[in-house]
């Protein structure tokens, strides 16, 4: 049943992500390209909106899959899912939280787990760029695409942006404006 | 003020927190710091370094870490309820409204050539997003290790996310006890 496995993903997503928002990216990422329920095309666009609305990143995220592997129902399912973990940590930990806090087996298992993510979404920088560069699969052939080259060079404008602090949500804004106006000119040159 | 009250004040805050920040977690912790301590003083700053540090360690969103904790000092388990409530529904009422909107205009040509030009952008943020975590992270031998052989696992290997979390989880927690040892 997909509600069911909508909401067991995300619980599975909620309780071994650590850190939040982005840090949740690679495990979402395989999780629901394994699924097929969204493509990875698709998952950036999510990425965006997400990033562009309101509220917490991985609660957007979730919503978003959610709704359009299951409609209202999934996207309910998916949330709680993501959620729930957290939740119930936090009550259960909520009382002795200073202990917790300064606990070697806790500190251990971070000093791990804060690496791990880097090395991750590492590799997830390497599949989206996969997805963002090369539209029909990785081939010599797709270095002739002017498409590449829009993309090659609307990301190192965006990269020295965001690495300037500005923020996300006017970044989005900038690449849709420069997207919609390289869309329009390449039709217009009938480059397709 | 009676406890009913107090719940439903949690709710309307973290309602207002989950309507207004944008990227979530620590955006929104200078909104719960003015809020919740400053304003109502529910409870203390130093409260809010405490759970700045905690939601790092717990598994989860970290608004949704956030909201839970600040809910339970303050009114217990429905305070922790309604708090965690409010701090999601923002987030999935207007995510549904959009995903409405978006299907709709999925087909139209403007919207796909926004998107070709988003996911360019979405790429620089995930690499600044890597690049803030990358600087925030304490650096030695077995940190680059671990960074080292998650990214090949990860990018290269095609090995399960939650094994390769699981694992390094489990090399930390080995190597700073080895360490913790040594020291001794």
């Amino acid at each position: 049943m997909i509600y069911l496995e909508l909401f067991l993903t995300f619980l599975k997503i909620g309780a071994f992500t650590f850190g939040g928002g982005y840090a949740m990216l690679p495990f979402i990422q395989e999780q629901t390209l394994a699924h097929g329920w969204v493509s990875q095309e698709e998952l950036i666009n999510f990425i965006a909106v997400s990033e562009s609305t309101p509220g917490p990143f991985a609660i957007n995220i979730s919503t978003y899959i959610g709704m359009t592997v299951g409609g209202f129902p999934g996207a309910l399912c998916a949330t709680l899912g993501a959620a729930l973990p957290s939740f119930i940590v936090i009550l259960i930990i909520a009382k002795f939280i200073q202990k917790f806090r300064t606990n070697k087996i806790v500190a251990g298992c971070m000093s791990g787990l804060k690496p791990a993510v880097i090395g991750m979404i590492g590799a997830a920088v390497i599949s989206v760029g996969k997805t963002v560069f090369f539209e029909s699969g990785v081939s010599l052939r797709a270095f002739g695409d002017v498409r590449l080259w829009i993309s090659a060079v609307l990301f190192l404008v965006m990269s020295v942006l965001a690495f300037k602090k500005v923020h996300p949500i006017k970044i989005i804004c900038v690449s849709a404006v420069c997207g919609i106006i390289a869309g329009y000119a390449l039709e217009m040159l009938n480059i397709t | 003020m009676k406890k009913s009250h107090l719940i439903f004040q949690l709710f309307l805050t973290f309602l207002k927190i989950g309507a207004f920040t944008f990227g979530g977690g620590y955006a929104m912790i200078p909104l719960i710091q003015k809020e919740i301590a400053e304003k109502k003083k529910w409870i203390t700053s130093d409260d809010i370094l405490e759970i700045v540090a905690v939601a790092e360690s717990t598994p989860g969103p970290i608004a949704v870490n956030a909201a839970t904790f600040v809910g339970y000092r303050t009114a217990g388990f429905f305070g922790a309820f309604f708090s965690t409530l409010g701090v999601i529904l923002p987030s999935f009422v207007i995510i549904i409204a959009v995903s409405f909107v978006l299907e709709r205009f999925s087909e139209l040509k403007a919207v796909n050539f926004a998107f070709f030009g988003i996911r360019a952008g979405v790429l620089a943020l995930i690499l600044k997003a890597l690049w803030s975590m990358y600087k925030q992270c304490p650096k030695n031998i077995s940190a680059y290790i671990i960074m080292a052989a998650s990214f090949v696992l990860a990018a290269f290997l095609n090995v399960n996310i939650l094994a390769v979390i699981i694992g390094c989880a489990a090399f930390g927690l080995v190597s700073s006890l080895v360490a913790g040892r040594k020291m001794k």
